[in-house]
């Protein structure tokens, strides 16, 4: 909402610099967002009347002018204007004036001398309407500074007003506002009954009597409609960031600004028949004054005649019975749409109106009346005719009911104590009822405060006006407990701290991806869509974290990096045959050289195992890794991740195919986990280590190649007997020696006794027993 | 009888003449060895009569003595030496690059959210987390913002497909918290909500920690209280100025919005704070009792206050970010920083 700070100023005037009284609004709530000058500063301009107009002697289109700026001797003036006429009134800047473009001097102009120059509207800073000069209002006074005259010096003031305020979207409203948060006396404009001339009237049937609770209708015959809006009206609407169109639409913009009221009006001669206020009937159509055809819903309100609706109700009117400038006769109308009826239409129809605007958010339902009152007496000064009376369709108003507020409540709530008096006179200056209640107030709030229902409400328009600031902050008491620590939980924060120390970088990509992509990478998984995405390649809820942390991979190589390890964590978004599930992920990819170049480490690409063990060692879990195939992986590079015979994760090289979908030379490593399965933790246990020395027994088989470690490390611990404490793979030869298709397997098995030292024959034997697995199961052959 | 005054001398002589521990170790054979010059004469000494073999003995022992201190003394003094030769040797140049991989580091949004939920959890906030996808319900209608209202259009909000949506704030969490928990308690809910927005100033996704205090006797002061003392432990400014606005939120009553005195400028004025002096930093309000109500919970007796704050303007702050889209551009250049 933007208005002109001197508009604002006739209604109520608290002795506040603008500053001061931008900061007051501020504090109260209604937050103001800019305070812009009407004009750039200049000075030395003032109103001259145009006493004679003389071609130039050497210059065809330049005239040579006498001009009266209320000094004793006329001035000559050198003017290339085209507009410029005799009798006009127009700005002149005197000789030593700094405009905002220019400073103006003695001049002598193709040898004619110049003392000044005549001024259009951009000149002075304002907007240009026409070529050449602005040419003033007949009554200007020669001589004033144009500066008041025009009220150059206001300020426009934008306030950003919270949907709660609807009473504040119009200067009245402003100036209640601000009476009451200054204590200011405020002067509201009340308007007497016009009384009718004629007895013209028109049938007003409203049958959608919850949506419009008041209709008042109005004819006026025999209006000018070309009459020329007042310069005061033009310069208030301007201001306010309407443009002036016509006399018959500025007068009712100028009301909607100064009462909150909006208003229409019909252009009688196209009216067939009585009017009606009904919901819209599937299939109608309307073309509006935006010249865009609404298509309309059974839930919008419109205004209809005989041939079918005429205006959306309290959203914008047709085109078909605008106010043209033939138009001679008029229908006003001032209505009271319920909120309810209104709100959301307009945006569903792409449509944000000032009156959809004021309507949604409540306009006062008592002001309907008042408003037809200062609309018709505008009318009859600016454009002429003869009003009727007004035709009114009143139904069920709106009733405020009283609200019980308890003064202990407002003190426990607000924290601190007020006391009784500053309440009541707070309440009071905000135009509310207050009467005494047993214990409590009754507090009746006016019809234009909507957003006043409950005791909390009226708790906040206490502390908006005593002020926020004024409520002394306290830290707060509560019992000192402390926070439970579930020990077998696995903080999220330990997991990341991990792969920082483990070189890589956390990234936060989009939820929302490429569904190509997604599609690749999901292994079957169907993504949900959003339907309205921000652009196409982000329409797809991801199901894996794998598509951003791709897109984060090539973001990076096309800006020259060759290494990069990333990881996020975050939600994947899956829609299940039983609903949907967000799990949280942990994924992470890893690309390029294994370790940055240095002098101390051969150069080598990473690999599945360098991620391998980047998992094996993550805090917690103890996962197994089970062969196994995804669509978007290397077929011979993945493995299924296991914890406690669930399935939790993959780990990867990403399929070639797809690493060239993405233009990468060399295909990532990416894994994937389940946080909830990774954070559920054991609590430690302690068992004794035992005293007696322990036993090593390497053995090394020689095994097919695709027989896994993993299989033989199975058969060993089943075949290990109790003493045997650990069995782990120390070494992996393929090559000389060995045939080929085939490798060389070598294991660590450690045994030891908590109660004695061992024997060697039952070392002996327990080794034995676990060659002896190996190699029938797996037909492996001990190596020597 | 050789003098053994004579093999000492040859000895001591070999002994100086000795440069390392093997030739001392020759040295020691030589002499004192099983064919040893002292041993040998050691052994001759059976010929002799009594009386001489004790004179001669003491002699030769005397002599093996002399020897034997000689060797040690030398062979101290060559370890030293083979010590010091190994240590020179074995000098490294230790401004060489340690081996091994590089560290990775936390992405700022999450650092600035490990930050404020640390805070938060000095002062007893636990964290709650609640879907990103959501149903109307509880990011609106149980937020007291039914359908149609004003405040809707004032979240652009993403649907699905089937009518559900990605929540618009943190503040639904406070409603499947309440709906899952007793008062009193105390939370904050940090996550990833989403608006259909995208310029300069908007990413379609960001982060946003939303607080709930519910207990008897909480307040509007209180709130203040709390709220102050976080922004200037944030920002590690005890004199860090804060006000607080009327403001509206369906959610809350009374409303509020934070402003805090510009960490950039210190309240000068600069483009960070379009030169007003102030940051809006966060929405908070006294938890209206229709949301009290859609939970079960009795507005009489409880009482509570509720937060929201923007992540990514804090982390922008806090680390003098000056794009937002920074953070979801994920260039590791500019990750590096927050290492």
């Amino acid at each position: 909402m933007q208005f002109p700070e001197s508009w604002l100023r006739t209604l109520v005037n608290p002795q506040l610099s603008t500053d001061e009284l931008a900061h007051r609004l501020t504090m109260a709530g209604l937050e103001v967002e800019a305070v812009e000058a009407a004009a750039p500063p200049f000075a030395s301009v003032v109103v001259a009347e145009v006493l004679a107009v003389e071609p130039h002697p050497d210059a065809d289109r330049l005239r040579v002018c006498s001009v009266n700026v209320g000094e004793a001797e006329p001035l000559q003036i050198v003017c290339g204007a085209p507009n410029v006429a005799v009798g006009q009134k127009v700005p002149c800047a005197r000789v030593g004036a700094k405009l905002p473009q220019m400073e103006i001097k003695q001049a002598r102009v193709r040898g004619v001398e110049s003392a000044g120059m005549l001024c259009g509207a951009s000149e002075i800073g304002l907007e240009d309407k026409v070529d050449g000069l602005l040419v003033l209002p007949a009554d200007a006074p020669v001589g004033a500074d144009i500066r008041s005259y025009l009220l150059l010096d206001d300020k426009l003031i934008t306030l950003k007003l919270t949907p709660n305020r609807a009473d504040c979207l119009s200067l009245v409203g402003l100036a209640r506002e601000v009476a009451a948060i200054t204590g200011t006396k405020a002067y509201l404009p009340s308007q007497a009954p016009v009384m009718k001339d004629i007895y013209d009237t028109v049938e007003v049937d409203v049958s959608a009597k919850d949506a419009c609770p008041r209709y008042l209708g109005r004819v006026i015959k025999g209006i000018d409609a070309r009459a020329e809006t007042p310069a005061w009206m033009a310069m208030r609407l301007e201001r306010s960031g309407i443009r002036s169109i016509s006399a018959p639409v500025d007068i009712t913009n100028y009301v909607l600004l100064e009462m909150g009221q909006p208003m229409h009006a019909f252009d009688l001669a196209r009216l067939r028949g009585g009017i009606e206020v009904r919901w819209a009937k599937p299939g109608e159509k309307l073309a509006l004054l935006n010249e865009q055809v609404a298509e309309l819903a059974a839930d919008m309100l419109v205004v209809a005649d005989g041939s079918g609706p005429l205006a959306l109700a309290g959203i914008m009117g047709g085109a078909a019975t605008a106010v043209q400038p033939e138009t001679i006769d008029i229908l006003l109308e001032a209505a009271y749409f319920s909120p309810e009826a209104i709100a959301g239409r307009a945006r569903r129809l792409g449509l944000s109106t000032d009156s959809s605007h004021r309507f949604e958010r409540g306009v006062d339902y008592a002001g309907t009346l008042m408003a037809m009152e200062r609309a018709t007496k505008l009318m009859l000064e600016i454009c002429g005719g003869q009003p009727g009376a007004v035709i009114e369709e009143t139904g069920k108003l709106p009733v405020r009911e009283p609200i019980r507020l308890r003064i202990p409540r407002v003190a426990r709530v607000l924290g601190m104590d007020l006391d009784d008096a500053k309440v009541r006179d707070y309440l009071q200056r905000l135009g509310l009822a207050v009467k005494e209640a047993n214990e409590a107030l009754l507090v009746t709030p006016p019809s234009y405060r909507f957003d006043l229902a409950i005791e909390e409400d009226l708790i906040e328009e206490i502390a908006r006006l005593h002020g926020y600031d004024q409520i002394a902050p306290r830290a707060p008491r509560a019992a000192a407990l402390m926070l439970p620590q579930d020990e077998t939980r696995l903080e999220h924060a330990r997991l990341r701290d991990y792969l920082c120390g483990r070189d890589y970088q956390e990234v936060i990509t989009y939820s929302f991806v490429d569904p190509d992509w997604e599609v690749a990478l999901s292994g079957g998984v169907t993504a949900l869509m959003l339907q309205n995405p921000i652009a196409s390649q982000m329409a797809a809820m991801r199901t894996t974290l794998w598509g951003g942390l791709l897109n984060a991979l090539v973001h990076n190589l096309n800006r020259q990096q060759t290494r990069v390890r990333l990881f996020e964590m975050g939600r994947a978004y899956l829609q299940e045959s039983n609903g949907l599930r967000q799990p949280m992920r942990l994924a992470g990819l890893c690309y390029g050289p294994a370790f940055d170049e240095q002098w101390g480490v051969a150069a080598r690409m990473v690999d599945f195992y360098d991620a391998k063990g980047d998992i094996e060692r993550l805090p917690g879990a103890v996962l197994e890794f089970v062969q196994a195939t995804h669509p978007a992986l290397h077929p011979g590079q993945t493995a299924r991740l296991m914890l406690n015979g669930e399935a939790v994760g993959w780990l990867g090289t990403l399929h070639h195919r797809i690493a060239q979908k993405f233009d990468l030379p060399v295909a990532p490593i990416l894994f994937e986990l389940e946080l909830d399965a990774l954070g559920a933790l054991n609590l430690p246990f302690h068992r004794s280590v035992g005293r007696f020395p322990s036993m090593r027994r390497d053995l090394a088989f020689l095994v097919d190649q695709d027989i896994s470690a993993s299989s033989l490390l199975a058969t060993m611990r089943e075949a290990a007997e109790p003493i045997v404490q650990d069995v782990e793979i120390f070494d992996l030869y393929q090559g000389q020696g060995v045939p080929a298709g085939q490798k060389s397997l070598a294991f660590r098995i450690v045994m030891q006794d908590t109660e004695r030292t061992l024997t060697e024959p039952e070392v002996e034997a327990a080794v034995a027993k676990i060659a002896e697995a190996v190699t029938s199961r797996h037909g492996a052959k001990l190596r020597a | 009888m050789r003098n053994p005054n004579e093999i000492v001398a040859e000895a001591l002589a070999a002994i100086r003449a000795s440069q390392d521990l093997p030739e001392l170790e020759q040295v020691k054979i030589r002499f004192l060895g099983k064919q040893g010059a002292l041993t040998e004469l050691l052994k001759s000494l059976g010929g002799l009569s009594p009386d001489e073999r004790k004179s001669a003995g003491a002699r030769v022992n005397e002599a093996k003595q002399a020897v034997e201190a000689a060797l040690k003394m030398r062979r101290d003094v060559l370890q030293e030496a083979e010590l010091e030769r190994r240590l020179k040797e074995e000098a490294i140049d230790v401004t060489l690059p340690g081996r091994g991989r590089g560290r990775g580091g936390l992405h700022p949004v999450t650092r600035t959210l490990e930050r404020i939920e640390k805070l938060f959890g000095s002062m007893g906030f636990e964290v709650a987390h609640g879907p990103e996808i959501e149903t109307d319900f509880y990011n609106f209608t149980a937020l007291n913002i039914p359908e149609d209202h004003p405040a809707r259009a004032m979240h652009d909000t993403f649907y699905l497909q089937d009518g559900s949506l990605l929540r618009t704030h943190t503040s639904p969490v406070q409603v499947h918290y309440m709906q899952e928990h007793k008062p009193p308690f105390r939370i904050i809910a940090p996550g990833r909500v989403y608006r259909c927005d995208s310029d300069v100033t908007h990413t379609p996704m960001f982060h946003q920690v939303e607080g709930l205090w519910v207990d008897e006797t909480v307040s509007f002061a209180d709130l203040k209280g709390v709220l102050a003392d976080f922004m200037r432990r944030f920002f590690e400014q005890d004199d860090l100025k804060v006000r607080f606005r009327p403001s509206f939120f369906p959610f809350t009553e009374p409303s509020a919005e934070m402003d805090i005195g510009c960490v950039i400028c210190g309240g000068e004025g600069c483009r960070v704070c379009s030169h007003t002096g102030w940051l809006e930093v966060l929405g908070c309000g006294m938890v209206h009792p229709n949301v009290f109500k859609h939970v079960n919970v009795d507005p009489e007796p409880y009482l509570g206050f509720a937060f929201g704050l923007g992540v990514e303007r804090l982390a922008m702050l806090r680390y003098g970010v000056d794009d937002l889209r920074l953070f979801f551009e994920n260039d590791l250049r500019f990750l590096a920083q927050f290492k």
